[in-house]
């Protein structure tokens, strides 16, 4: 079968005439509209998974009228079979100080925050003395701005951005109900933007390249490239900057054993698409969007393991503040162990489907809403090895 | 060593006496003495000015901030699918037998706790275990015994 998968090499991309010191300097040259309209025009949506649009985003936060404003980078990756943000930071983290700097110039923000797993404190080190230099620079350009290191404690709903906040504020990581949003109330309740590490280096490269350049890869509902994680049944695990837009039978033609079964395309959170669905399944905004967990099964694998797992991770990541998601994530992992022994019967599986169409209605936040992804595609699709 | 009190002065000064420097000093303490003692989070409530409810509140919201005696050294071992696939259960299995401990125990001596964690973010060279803050990738019973072997050998010399 034909491939036209399109590998692509913009986020790790080294470039030594142009650096990411380079591109803050003459970037901040340019008026802060003209900015945002790049990135408005390139298409750039947010690579965190929920996929607002960064020119947006930045241009609100631009319009509201405060002394203080904040940037933050959400470096709390935690969502199961993603692991691409731990590689930029790792190898190219002066690209993410640069997109935090041009965002601070753009909404008037003088301190920018990253806020890191807990799992990623071997990162500390070298993150805080690549921090120390970027910062003098700054200083020595005249840039008025600061980067700061904060440190997450293990928890996955802090990658939850308003949950972020409540823990930088030293609180419980319990979200926030939404309005308002973080770019009028974020950190410390003031005018916010949060972005996560690939979408502040993709600013950082868009002011570099230009918004054509970067408008050009992908489809129309889905601009530019992203970085997958690649991991489970596949003889080339790791990380990949990828076209968005790639049907899934030639993402699997690419990466796959031969043997694949289902991909959970964008983590524990998102969607397990079978084989029968990889020839209509687009990997993007108008098909299955994803912060780029990509986790492979062969035949081999038992989905109800699969979906055990996940119900489990959920059970124990959920922050437990509202009902809908500390009791559903429980019933869902109770229901299906009840179902496989025997002590429910079969039909039982369509009561807990109804129960994730009310955590998608009633729970407060993404965590909730979104544990009825893989438990109705995996219930759909795999009933019978949910069953028996 | 510094007593607690003293600790979490200091922790208190450099990150500053406001609620938003929680957890840097929550931190700071686990990283000296592995976990939160009562002493410490009564410390820390009179050091910020906050409720002892609240500091316990937020500590004990965090996986990393544990409110129960910890050994030296934390083994978290990752326990999401694609480690499970590739193998954490034998991981798991032959550090027990060799510390001696089920998962979520910590050994006599006080110097190891084994403890399984959702996914480190390695998922592409599972299975995969932190000790402390060290990455232990492309793990195999083998070689997970060996490396816990290497922090038992360091004890002895320290």
């Amino acid at each position: 079968m034909e491939n036209n998968l399109k590998k692509v090499d913009i986020i790790f991309e080294i470039d030594d005439k142009c650096t990411p010191l380079d591109v803050v300097v003459k970037t901040l040259k340019r008026p802060a509209d003209e900015i945002i309209l790049d990135l408005i025009d390139s298409g750039l949506k947010g690579r965190g998974g929920a996929g607002f649009p960064t020119g947006l985003k930045w241009k609100f936060a631009r319009n509201e009228d405060s002394d203080v404003k904040y940037v933050i980078c959400n470096a709390d990756e935690g969502e199961p079979g993603t692991f691409k943000d731990r590689e930029i930071l790792d190898r190219v983290p002066e690209k993410i100080f640069t997109g935090m700097a041009i965002c601070g110039y753009v909404v008037g923000a003088k301190e920018g925050y990253i806020y890191l797993r807990g799992e990623y404190n071997f990162l500390l080190k070298p993150l805080t003395k690549k921090l120390e230099e970027y910062n003098l620079f700054l200083k020595k350009n005249n840039i008025d701005f600061n980067i700061y290191l904060k440190s997450g404690s293990g928890a996955y709903v802090c990658g939850e951005e308003s949950a972020l906040f409540e823990s930088m504020e030293g609180k419980r990581g319990e979200p926030r109900n939404k309005p308002p949003y973080p770019t009028v109330a974020g950190y410390n309740s003031k005018p916010t933007v949060i972005n996560n590490v690939e979408t502040l280096v993709y600013t950082t490269m868009i002011c570099r390249i230009g918004p054509e350049k970067f408008r050009e890869l992908g489809t129309k509902d889905s601009r530019g490239s992203k970085v997958f994680s690649v991991s489970g049944d596949t003889p080339v695990p790791g990380i990949y900057e990828l076209e968005l837009g790639m049907p899934l039978h030639e993402f699997v033609n690419e990466f796959g054993d031969g043997d694949v079964k289902a991909v959970q395309v964008g983590g524990a959170s998102g969607h397990c698409v079978p084989r029968k669905k990889f020839n209509d399944t687009i990997i993007g905004f108008e098909g299955i969007p994803t912060g780029g967990s990509m986790m492979i099964f062969n035949s081999s694998r038992s989905m109800y393991n699969v979906l055990h797992d996940y119900l489990e991770f959920f059970a124990e990541e959920s922050c437990g503040q509202c009902t809908p998601c500390r009791v559903g994530c429980q019933q869902l992992l109770k229901g299906i162990e009840a179902v496989k022994k025997g002590e429910r019967s079969p039909a039982y599986l369509d009561d807990l489907k109804k129960l994730t169409g009310t955590m998608k209605i009633a729970a407060k936040c993404g965590l909730g809403q979104s544990v009825g992804n893989p438990f109705n595609s995996i219930i759909d699709n795999f009933r019978e090895e949910i069953i028996y | 060593m510094l007593t607690t009190e003293a600790l979490v002065k200091e922790l208190v000064e450099k990150n500053g006496k406001t609620r938003n420097s929680l957890m840097p000093v929550l931190q700071g303490i686990v990283q000296k003495e592995h976990y939160l003692s009562e002493e410490a989070l009564l410390s820390v409530a009179r050091e910020l000015d906050l409720s002892a409810a609240d500091v316990y509140g937020t500590a004990s919201f965090y996986t990393f901030l544990d409110t129960v005696p910890r050994g030296k050294n934390i083994i978290r071992v990752c326990k999401t699918i694609t480690c499970h696939m590739k193998g954490k259960d034998e991981v798991i299995k032959v550090l027990s037998n060799a510390l001696k401990v089920k998962v979520g125990e910590t050994t006599h001596d006080k110097k190891f706790t084994l403890l399984t964690a959702n996914c480190l973010g390695w998922c592409h060279k599972g299975p995969v275990m932190l000790v402390n803050d060290e990455i232990y990738p492309d793990l195999t019973p083998q070689k997970a015994l060996e490396i816990i072997e290497e922090y038992a050998k360091e004890e002895k010399k320290a």
